[in-house]
């Protein structure tokens, strides 16, 4: 189990976003992918949490686009990562409205501003991804 | 243990003021008047009251700051607050207080300004580093991105989820109360302003003041008061998530769990109710309910709204209020989406009145896609 004393689930995945990474969890117990991150693995407990960098390939599940005032449309969507995890993120690069579901899709860390540190955002896999 | 088929009753309900309430009127002040209502609709005193239950997005402790209002000492108090559903929540819980000798009567009560105060200022959203550097507009993205899911999976179309709309705007025209007073097409429906795609404003539910109060107590106890008992036949409670990125599969919600279970207690099927509240936040919301509750087969929600069976004249009435697209919506809705189930048992509906209503089963739907709970209520002939 992590101390948070001295780092947080939150901070880790901060971390590696910084270095231009996806991270996520493994449940060593039964191998299954944790995110969001956690101290513990939901449903068994168990504290043998290892971290992972993914991949960052995955298929839409969902997808939304908000209009908000005086803005461009927003897209915003559900991606199931392909080592087994589901996250919410937004695909870039393209019409928001012509992201699909079942679209594949590869992770870009976004640089993030002064307010918003760095965070996981998507682009269209293309072929052969 | 388990809770006991009718062993207690609504005996008191009503609304406060809904729509747009006066400058600087509180949530509580509300809460206040419909329990004011809700007392003199079945005789009892406010001095009656001591078991308190109530949830408000704008009153963090509610139960103790209505208690502190109305200057009442409950016995038993509870502030579940699950969304909004939490309502039905707190009807169960009233229902094992009142059976344990905790409390006998219980008020349940809800207020909100959010209509006056913004919606931004009634219910600020939790931050979330996994979610809000999206800015999903909360709730009404996650709704859409269900919306979405059911259309790739099962075919269901903007023209269906828009018959949800029309239908529930055909019940407002015969209700008062509601605060749409105007017919509504699904071309109005497909062409407004859109919010979160697929969503249109007219696929979201209302932004309104507005609150509610009911009144539960023994059965033995609702004899005995003014108005016809609705009793509490069976009840269900299911949390499937809280962020909808956790939800487990965007089609399926928690009513699938809460439906079964609350029927089970009734020793009920879905063929034995008369009519249906539905907690419609959007208008997908009554399609995935009409499926989990069983009433019809998963994916079928669509075709089946859109088949007349919900509008009036149709053959399974849902929404008799005209919901919370158009009747009201104050923020957490679900006090009063119970409140029109108890009118349709105690038969006091006028031109929206669902003939011989003797079960009528209110769901309540919290945060997004979250919390799922089902009341179904009885009259004395269902005993």
């Amino acid at each position: 189990m992590p101390d948070l004393m001295k780092q947080s689930p939150y901070g880790t995945f901060l971390e590696h976003c910084k270095k231009g990474e996806l991270a996520y969890q493994v449940s060593t117990d039964d191998g299954k992918a944790v995110f969001y991150p956690r101290v513990v693995a939901p449903g068994s407990g168990s504290t043998h949490l290892e971290w992972r960098v993914s991949k960052g390939l995955g298929t839409v599940y969902s997808t939304t686009v908000v209009y908000y005032k005086d803005e461009k449309p927003l897209n915003v969507t559900l991606i199931d990562l392909d080592e087994g995890f589901r996250m919410m993120s937004r695909v870039e690069d393209i019409d928001p409205l012509a992201v699909k579901i079942g679209m594949r899709v590869k992770v870009r860390i976004h640089p993030g501003d002064e307010k918003q540190p760095p965070y996981p955002v998507f682009v269209p896999a293309g072929r052969g991804a | 243990m388990s809770l006991k088929r009718g062993s207690v009753a609504v005996v008191g309900a009503a609304e406060s003021d809904l729509g747009q309430v006066a400058p600087h009127t509180s949530p509580v002040d509300l809460m206040a008047q419909a329990t004011l209502r809700a007392l003199d609709d079945c005789g009892l005193k406010l001095s009656d009251i001591d078991g308190v239950f109530s949830a408000a997005t704008q009153v963090r402790t509610a139960p103790m700051t209505l208690a502190e209002y109305l200057r009442i000492k409950p016995r038993y108090f509870d502030g579940t607050a699950i969304g909004g559903s939490s309502f039905m929540s707190h009807v169960a819980h009233a229902q094992a207080a009142i059976e344990h000798g905790l409390c006998e009567v219980a008020l349940v009560a809800y207020g909100s300004t959010q209509r006056s105060v913004s919606r931004a200022a009634a219910s600020p959203r939790e931050f979330n580093p996994y979610e809000t550097p999206y800015r999903p507009f909360m709730p009404s993205s996650a709704y859409a991105m269900a919306a979405a899911r059911h259309m790739h999976q099962y075919g269901t179309t903007r023209e269906q989820l828009a018959e949800v709309a029309v239908a529930a705007r055909k019940w407002a025209l015969l209700n008062p109360k509601a605060w749409e007073k105007e017919p509504l097409t699904i071309e109005q429906v497909l062409k407004s302003r859109m919010v979160s795609y697929p969503l249109t404003v007219r696929d979201c539910c209302l932004v309104v003041d507005g609150g509610g109060a009911i009144i539960l107590t023994s059965a033995a106890r609702a004899k005995s008061l003014r108005k016809k008992p609705a009793y509490v036949l069976g009840v269900g409670e299911a949390l499937s998530h809280a962020n909808i990125s956790s939800m487990p599969d965007l089609t399926v919600s928690a009513a699938s769990e809460s439906g079964p279970n609350a029927f089970g207690m009734a020793k009920l099927k879905p063929a034995d109710v008369d009519m249906l509240s539905l907690y419609d936040a959007f208008t997908i919301t009554p399609i995935l309910f009409l499926e989990d509750l069983g009433f019809c087969r998963k994916g079928e929600g669509g075709p089946f709204a859109a088949s007349g069976a919900i509008a009036p004249g149709g053959k399974l009435p849902v929404n008799t209020s005209g919901g919370g697209l158009s009747y009201c919506h104050p923020g957490m809705y679900g006090l009063l989406v119970m409140i029109e189930a108890i009118r349709q048992v105690r038969g006091e509906c006028d031109k929206r009145q669902v003939k011989d209503c003797e079960v009528a089963l209110a769901h309540g739907n919290g945060g997004v896609l979250s919390s799922q709970c089902t009341v179904i209520f009885g009259s004395d002939a269902t005993l």
